[in-house]
């Protein structure tokens, strides 16, 4: 199968050291403004305030519970937002639902990995291609010359999607089978197909080895440079977010406590007191 | 030769069952939920199929063979597209406002819409009984060397299973609706963020279900033609029993159970008592249960902590 392998046709990586110009100020892909939710009486996050440029990395960390995964689920309209406003690329996301805020753009992972797993790796990739392929019922069960036009547009773009991560040869296999490692990559394949302009990624190191981390982050900046895309990441390895985000915004009960780049965080003494808990006398 | 004649009414029987089976199934694998009032389709099915045939034949000269096709086919497909209508409405008013609420309580709606249809047929059409006709005439039988006979009733009804069955294998596996069903099946949080519209997908489940419990209706009634208001939740739970028998969500196993329980019910019926062949059939259900809780072909589905 190996010699039948499509040509890659990404851009080569460059180096994870290189960060480029922050350019979250002109014109952010995604803006929230003052975004909140209670759930009952409960505050789960209050005045949520952020912008990411259009292809910036940024990262979104704080303690166990401070509402990051709930941050995810508002940006997706998994729950509706109590108060506040989620600009997509300007456009006010108000009315949509989750399937439209997909379609508009924002794709994600999950912390706990939802694949479908009986489904082969291929078809997890093309899942989330799924707007993108017109064939009707007619011709997609008679296999008529369409289908098979839309069927290799989708396969090729499939295999090419896993082959960031190297996985084109696991392309028949069950998702379900696969290892660990390799489910986590597929999530973030799975994601890319839907052709996302911001991509949320839920802890993608999480359960990872030193070096798997160091392999996703160079493959985390490649998909940033060839997609050109912005990225979201939820993330407790400080390697990681500090290694490769851009921008960094820490949540805390609910609260954003600090918002800046890598070294600013790593020295405001809000964030130190919101990790170690309590200040000089812990 | 008994057995064998046996056999081919059971495959037959089961073939109906197969098809209403695969209703629950695919139901049960895509929203979760036990539609009860699926049986009840099938009676509205045939009930239209009935007035639509009997409307229709006075057009027709006697003996034709335009009138012996035209009523027929004219009735199953316009209780194919009642049916599918009726099932689309069905959860659009009854299911789905209960997206959200616990599996009990969609389970009780479901009893209660199953009920409604019987009493609102009832009401329409009152509960004397009707002789459906069948759409093929059952003096047409094709004989076999060795004194077997079968009828085209039989063979059509195999053949009209074997064509749903290939056609659904194929919807699911090739297009992108089926794999939106299978995605649906497993995750509907994560097919949602993947851009699948999972509304769309539970009512395109509930239209295929339904039309395949009309085309199921006629052919039921064609072999068991008393047509009361309650004739579908006989034919209903029994289908029921053989998509949990088969392992409820999987489409062979619709198949499998279908045809199982139609060959067990008749074989029973022939050679041990037709008054506890019913008996007999729900007996073998609860020692598979035993053996395999997840049905013949079901998955065991693990719990993950």
């Amino acid at each position: 199968m190996s010699n039948k392998r499509p040509e890659t046709k990404l851009v080569p990586v460059p180096s994870v050291n290189k960060i480029p110009e922050r350019d979250v100020d002109k014109s952010p892909i995604l803006e929230a403004q003052h975004l909140g939710i209670d759930f009952g009486g409960l505050t789960a996050v209050n005045e949520f305030n952020m912008a990411i440029g259009r292809t910036e990395i940024a990262g979104l960390i704080g303690p166990n519970g401070a509402g990051k995964t709930t941050v995810f689920n508002l940006l997706t309209k998994v729950y509706q937002p109590t108060r506040g406003t989620i600009l997509l690329d300007g456009m006010d996301t108000h009315n949509m639902n989750t399937v439209q805020v997909n379609r508009a753009g924002i794709a994600r992972t999950f912390q706990n990995i939802r694949l479908f797993d009986n489904l082969s790796v291929e078809d997890n990739v093309k899942i989330g291609m799924h707007n993108a392929i017109h064939s009707g019922v007619l011709s997609s069960v008679l296999r008529l010359p369409s289908y098979w036009r839309e069927e290799k547009i989708a396969h090729e773009r499939a295999l090419e999607l896993l082959s960031i991560f190297d996985m084109q040869d696991l392309a028949g296999a069950k998702a379900g089978s696969l290892p660990y490692g390799a489910q986590r990559r597929l999530e973030i394949v799975r994601a890319l197909g839907t052709n996302p302009s911001l991509l949320l990624l839920d802890e993608p190191a999480a359960g990872m080895n030193p070096s798997e981390t160091a392999e996703l982050m160079e493959n985390i900046v490649k998909i940033r440079d060839t997609f050109q895309i912005a990225i979201l990441l939820i993330e407790h390895d400080m390697s990681l977010v500090m290694g490769i985000c851009e921008g960094i915004c820490v949540l805390n009960f609910g609260q954003i406590i600090a918002k800046g780049t890598p070294t600013e965080i790593q020295n405001n003494p809000e964030v130190i007191k919101a990790y170690l808990g309590g200040g000089k006398e812990a | 030769m008994v057995f064998l004649n046996y056999l081919i009414s059971g495959i037959g029987l089961g073939s109906i069952y197969a098809i209403i089976a695969l209703g629950y199934t695919m139901v049960y694998g895509i929203a979760k939920m036990l539609n009860f009032a699926h049986g009840d389709v099938i009676m509205v099915g045939a009930y239209i199929c009935y007035f639509s045939m009997s409307g229709l034949s006075a057009h027709f000269e006697e003996g034709s063979l335009a009138a012996a096709v035209v009523p027929a086919l004219a009735g199953t497909v316009l209780a194919m597209v009642v049916c599918t209508v009726l099932g689309v409405v069905i959860e659009r008013l009854a299911y789905k406002p209960l997206r959200q609420a616990g599996s009990l309580a969609v389970l009780i709606t479901a009893i209660g819409v199953s009920y409604f249809l019987q009493n609102a047929a009832q009401l329409l059409w009152s509960s004397s009984p009707k002789m459906f006709t069948p759409i093929l005439s059952r003096d047409l039988q094709l004989s076999l060397p060795g004194g077997l006979s079968v009828s085209a009733l039989t063979i059509l009804t195999v053949v009209v299973c074997i064509v749903i069955m290939v056609g659904l294998t194929l919807f699911t596996g090739r297009t992108k609706m089926g794999k939106a069903m299978r995605a649906c099946s497993e995750d509907k949080a994560a097919a949602q963020l993947m851009g699948i519209d999972v509304n769309r997908t539970i009512s395109m489940t509930f239209a295929i279900g339904s039309a395949l419990a009309a085309v199921a209706g006629v052919l039921y009634l064609s072999t068991y033609p008393s047509l009361v208001p309650t004739t579908g939740s006989m034919p209903g739970i029994k289908a029921f029993t053989a998509a949990v028998f088969g392992g409820i969500g999987s489409i062979p196993g619709a198949l499998l159970g279908g045809l199982l329980l139609g060959i067990i019910e008749i074989l029973a019926g022939g050679y041990i008592s037709t008054q506890l062949q019913t008996a007999i059939v729900f007996a073998v259900l609860i020692v598979v249960l035993l053996v395999k809780p997840a049905g013949l072909l079901g998955k065991v589905v693990r719990e993950k902590v």
